[in-house]
């Protein structure tokens, strides 16, 4: 039996062994309790999960977030999204294929109970870094909340972060990982008596009423009443339309990182990535610290629009990114095999003489996050007082959205007269400082010196980042103003010295600080590095190729000593001893050979990728952009009769993949969205079963079914 | 302002009546044009019907006019081109209750002499086709087998498509602010874009048809009564017949669901008491109660996940019956309003009757139906299959 699973990590705990079984088509698997159906296949090797019923064309997973249906398989029977449920022992599931029948169920009465009502001062919907920050504060004010999450772990999308979060140590946790943040801001809010939690519980629908739909934890459904909702329901991932996009291994890069660092799956060996921002960018650093090997990036920009910490990662690790460059195709049968790309023109039109094609057998969509917004936008419809925080609200960094948490919760608290103390100017700028995008490069200007002991700062960019400030123990990294976007700088100083303690190389969360120690050396220097890729087979004397900021290679250069600092967990310190010159030159190391060879590729066709015509931009109905566009093209301005005449947006996910595409095909054409009508948002916001609905159960004392 | 053009028919509304109304006249020869106040067809009640077509009713003049529906969509690829998604699935009226066979069996008679196609299965007959009906005490229940369902989006786009081939104009985002007189007869009608002048108004204008009425001086008793709809999850074919449940529960009246040719099944629910008003907003008590009613009927759809819910509103009349034809007060204003809930069904064959009443065409169906559905009737038969 194969198994895909991640059996060493950098920096992420191993989990138990697989310890139950089930089947998939009559087959024996092994998964681990609890483990979402999705995951489990995928560990066996399994990405196709079925076919889908209009053109028979293979589905596997896209989002892993429940929100997109494509994953559905039969699982005892019934269809389910694999990604959102939990395997069972001995469980049977089946690829769904074409239409799912439904089992027989035993004769007998059905008793059907009220459905329970819940009054609460405010509904969380979220329990990510804004939901969770919220909930403290409020709880801080003895307000009663309860706060809803889809997910069995929260922390929302930080528990599939392993690196350092930037942003301000003081306020946000800057230096601290992903993982571990979810855990702090779960603690505090938990700590509140007035808090209560509900894992694995779907927010469906907002009535006339005002009453919440809630799905709790998967087996009953709840009408909770608030007085405020507060909606931190975080982003989800923009779609794109190019020929393949629907082929099993095209998915979202949320989805990659939930199966390799949330399950601890390997869910392919060879990725290719398409998008430059800060999610694309840390996912196949991601990539990296699972063994994955990564084949390339490409970004439609002139430049990648993420941290250039997160891209000098990766460039230093081998990965080649290809900027002014766009996906063209996916190519594949029953699964990804191959992508084809091309760079674009000016006006993001691909030359079709730079066509060329990468062996891969996964793609990730990193392309953007679009706010999910479907709570706030009912919210108001029926008049439910609504707040927003997070990536719901604006999309930014998790560090904002702790910031944008806290500011919500302290003005629902307000609203409630329920107060402490009114919401501090100065939360209010560290936000805005927090969202801020990264600002201007500059050139990198290394130090000179070949004496004494000196961190060298790589980090050449403007970031909201502050952790190797607050670690100094000599206090000299700092920061020219307080404003922690700026570049810090080190201090060279007549009163204090640097003492080479490692703790700013330990740090930075964009792995940009090394340590120069001229100390004891003469004609040569020991330059530490850190390091959060897999070395648990490199020790010292072995060869490793060093590399400056931008990942060209300098020399390759034996390792002197591996160690990590502690209270540093995961960050490896490996040192060499490197030419004097060289020394402040060297920004990181990689152990993976470099890029594959790249294969150029003659193609005649016409290539028009954003929206070819034959991409798919409704999932769920398999619409393509060509049969939209005729439409646009027809005179048709209303995408509701867009949608009456090809389905687009009636299918499982309700329009969550599809219709800002459609609007985005709109503004392509030259036409404001100022004229274009939209469709209404329509309930449940997650398909639920009848029997759950219905409260019913087969026994007479009315409990659940 | 833009100068005032001529038309011989201004219909208000590109819905489920104003739509194929506007087809026939202008398939007649006649300068059409239809005023939307919504940016393109369909978009009020049209969208929210679930797709049921029937003759089944009550009453004849409905019986008539639906059964012309029937032969209109049952044709309509055929003649057109355009899959409408029309299947001739039946309906089912089950009787769980002693009373409901009676008023079903009642009902047989006279939806009989009519020329229905309609007969009273037992409940083993009705087991063979709908295998997974609820068997436990169902007493049986009447089936059509020539009624249906298609598509009433793309049935209001296909007539929408010829009518305009027609020759027949839309405007959009257009609604009607006053319409003119002169001495009794239809004279103008204004929108905030233009001044239109014609021979005839057609007041297809849905649950706002009594604030198009009042314009032209003349009171109308539809008001909207909303109610809520229901699609789950497509899966393998279950069932052919819209299946209708009358037995009153309460919250709620009618119960009626199928399941469409794409697999997903379909259902509606009538409120009870009635909500009158034009406020749409989902309701929390609509999920269970129709999630409940499906389960009774249907054991086995408890497995089921429900897709997606919307409201909408029904135009609805003192007695259940629409209000179509000419009025007394204003020559050359003409009605066809007050569908309450089945104006996807009534509209093909309102429209060719209407457009026989312009060109002077009526045969003598036609003229009882006019009769018995004219504005001054005394509302004293009320439908019994609403």
């Amino acid at each position: 039996m194969s198994d895909y699973r991640i059996t060493t990590h950098p920096i992420l705990p191993i989990k138990p062994e697989p310890d139950i079984s089930f089947y998939w088509n009559n087959q024996k698997f092994f998964a681990k309790t609890d483990e979402m159906i999705s995951s489990a296949l995928f560990a066996n090797g399994i990405h196709t999960f079925g076919h889908h019923p209009k053109d028979n064309s293979p589905q596997g997973i896209f989002c892993a977030n429940g929100q997109c249906s494509q994953c559905m398989v039969i699982a005892d029977g019934l269809p389910v999204k694999a990604c959102m449920t939990p395997v069972k022992p001995g469980m049977r599931v089946y690829p769904a294929e074409g239409l799912p029948v439904l089992p027989d169920v035993p004769a007998g009465a059905v008793h059907y109970a009220p459905i329970p009502r819940k009054s609460v001062e405010v509904l969380i919907i979220g329990g990510g870094p804004a939901g969770l920050s919220a909930a403290q504060e409020l709880g801080k004010a003895g307000v009663s909340v309860l706060l809803v999450d889809d997910k069995d772990k929260l922390g929302g999308k930080l528990v599939l972060q392993t690196h350092r979060f930037f942003g301000s140590s003081e306020a946000v946790y800057a230096g601290t990982r992903g993982i571990d943040i979810a855990t702090k801001l779960e603690a505090q809010a938990r700590a509140y008596p007035s808090v209560e939690i509900w894992e694995n519980s779907n927010a469906l629908a907002i009535f006339e009423d005002h009453s919440v739909g809630i799905l709790r934890k998967g087996s009953q459904y709840v009408l909770v009443q608030p007085r405020v909702l507060l909606v931190a329901a975080g982003a989800r991932e923009r779609s794109l339309a190019f020929p393949g996009n629907t082929l099993p291994g095209v998915y979202g890069a949320g989805a990659f990182q939930t199966l390799v660092n949330r399950d601890l799956v390997r869910p392919c060996e060879n990725l290719f990535i398409v998008g430059g921002g800060n999610v694309g960018l840390i996912a196949g650093y991601h990539a990296i610290q699972a063994g994955i090997h990564v084949a390339g990036l490409v970004e439609a920009a002139p430049a990648c629009g993420g941290y250039r910490v997160h891209l000098d990662k990766l460039v230093r690790s081998g990965v080649p990114v290809f900027t002014s460059h766009t996906v063209l195709e996916a190519v594949g049968k029953e699964r990804v095999e191959k992508i084809r790309i091309a760079q674009v023109d000016g006006n993001f039109k691909p030359i079709l003489s730079t066509v060329r094609e990468y062996a891969c057998d996964t793609i990730l969509i990193a392309v953007g996050l679009d706010p999910v917004n479907e709570f706030i936008c009912k919210a108001e419809e029926v008049g439910l007082p609504v707040f927003s925080a997070g990536d719901a609200q604006e999309i930014a960094e998790a560090s904002a959205a702790i910031f944008s948490g806290r500011i919500a919760g302290a003005q629902i608290a307000e609203k409630l007269g329920k107060s402490l103390a009114p919401v501090p100017d100065a939360w209010i700028q560290l936000e805005e400082i927090l969202k801020s995008k990264p600002g201007a490069l500059r050139e990198e200007d290394l130090p000179a010196a070949h004496a004494g002991v000196f961190p060298v700062l790589h980090c050449n960019q403007e970031i909201p980042c502050d952790p190797c400030t607050t670690i100094c123990p000599k206090n000299l990294i700092q920061i020219n103003g307080q404003d922690i976007r700026k570049i810090p700088q080190f201090i060279r100083s007549e009163a204090e010295e640097c003492i080479g303690c490692l703790r700013c190389v330990s740090i930075c969360p964009g792995l940009a600080i090394t340590l120069v120690d001229f100390r004891k050396r003469v004609g040569t220097a020991l330059v530490s590095l850190p390091y959060e890729q897999e070395a648990s087979g490199l020790k010292p004397g072995d060869l490793i190729m060093v590399t400056d900021t931008s990942g060209t290679a300098l020399t390759s250069l034996p390792v002197h000593s591996i160690r990590k600092l502690p209270g540093f967990s995961g960050t490896q310190i490996v040192s060499v001893e490197a030419p004097a010159d060289m020394a402040s030159r060297i920004a990181g190391l990689r152990l993976i050979s470099s890029s594959e060879a790249l294969q150029s590729f003659d193609e005649t066709g016409d290539f028009s990728p954003d929206m070819a015509d034959d991409a798919y931009v409704c999932r769920c109905e398999r619409v393509t952009a060509g049969e939209i566009r005729q439409l646009i093209h027809s005179g048709i301005r209303d995408i509701n009769q867009i949608k009456a005449i090809l389905r687009v947006s009636m299918g499982a996910c309700g329009g969550k993949a599809c219709l800002n595409m459609v609007k985005r095909m709109y503004l392509q054409e030259g036409i404001p969205l100022s004229e274009v009508s939209e469709p209404p948002l329509r309930p449940v916001f997650v398909e639920m079963p009848i029997s759950l609905l219905a409260h019913a159960s087969r026994n007479s004392n009315g409990g659940a079914p | 302002m833009t100068p005032q053009s001529s038309y011989d028919v201004i219909i208000a509304g590109a819905g489920s009546i104003g739509t194929p109304t506007a087809f026939y006249l202008a398939q007649a020869g006649l300068r059409v044009l239809v005023l939307e106040a919504l940016p393109s067809v369909g978009q009020a009640s049209n969208k929210h019907a679930i797709g049921g077509v029937r003759a089944t009713h009550s009453d004849a003049s409905k019986i008539y006019l639906c059964a012309e529906s029937i032969k209109i969509l049952s044709t309509w690829q055929e003649n057109f081109g355009d899959d409408i998604e029309w299947r001739a699935g039946g309906y089912c009226f089950v009787a769980y209750e002693q009373e409901v066979k009676n008023t079903l069996q009642d009902l047989l008679a006279c939806q009989k002499s009519f020329g229905l196609n309609i007969g009273w299965l037992e409940a083993e007959e009705i087991r063979t086709i709908i295998p997974d009906i609820q068997a436990e005490g169902l007493l049986g229940g009447t089936f059509s087998p020539e009624d249906g369902s298609a598509s009433p989006m793309k049935t209001n786009f296909a007539f929408y498509t010829q009518a305009r081939a027609a020759g027949a104009e839309f405007h959009f985002n257009e609604p009607v602010i006053a319409v003119g007189t002169n001495r009794g007869r239809i004279q103008s009608v204004t929108t905030s874009l233009g001044r239109y002048t014609c021979k005839y108004f057609v007041n297809a204008a849905g649950s706002w048809a009594s604030e198009i009425s009042a314009l032209v001086g003349v009171p109308l008793p539809v008001q909207p009564e909303a109610h809520e709809a229901g699609i789950t999850e497509p899966v393998s074919p279950m069932f052919s017949p819209m299946i209708v449940d009358i037995r009153p529960r309460e919250g709620s009246s009618n119960f009626y669901f199928y399941q469409h040719p794409t697999g997903k099944i379909i259902f509606c629910l009538t409120p009870s008491p009635q909500i009158l008003g034009n406020r749409c907003l989902d309701t929390s008590d609509f999920l269970p109660l129709a999630s409940q009613r499906l389960i009774d009927l249907m054991p086995k759809l408890r497995n089921l996940r429900v897709r997606r819910t919307w409201r909408d509103t029904y135009p609805i009349t003192p007695d259940g019956l629409p209000f179509l034809g000419t009025s007394e007060a204003v020559e050359g204003y003409l009605l066809a309003a007050g569908v309450c809930g089945q104006g996807y069904m009534l509209g093909p064959g309102v429209g060719r009757l209407l457009t026989h009443l312009v060109t002077g065409q009526l045969n003598s169906s036609e003229q009882e139906c006019l009769r018995a559905l004219r504005l001054d009737r005394s509302f004293t038969s009320a439908e019994k299959l609403k």
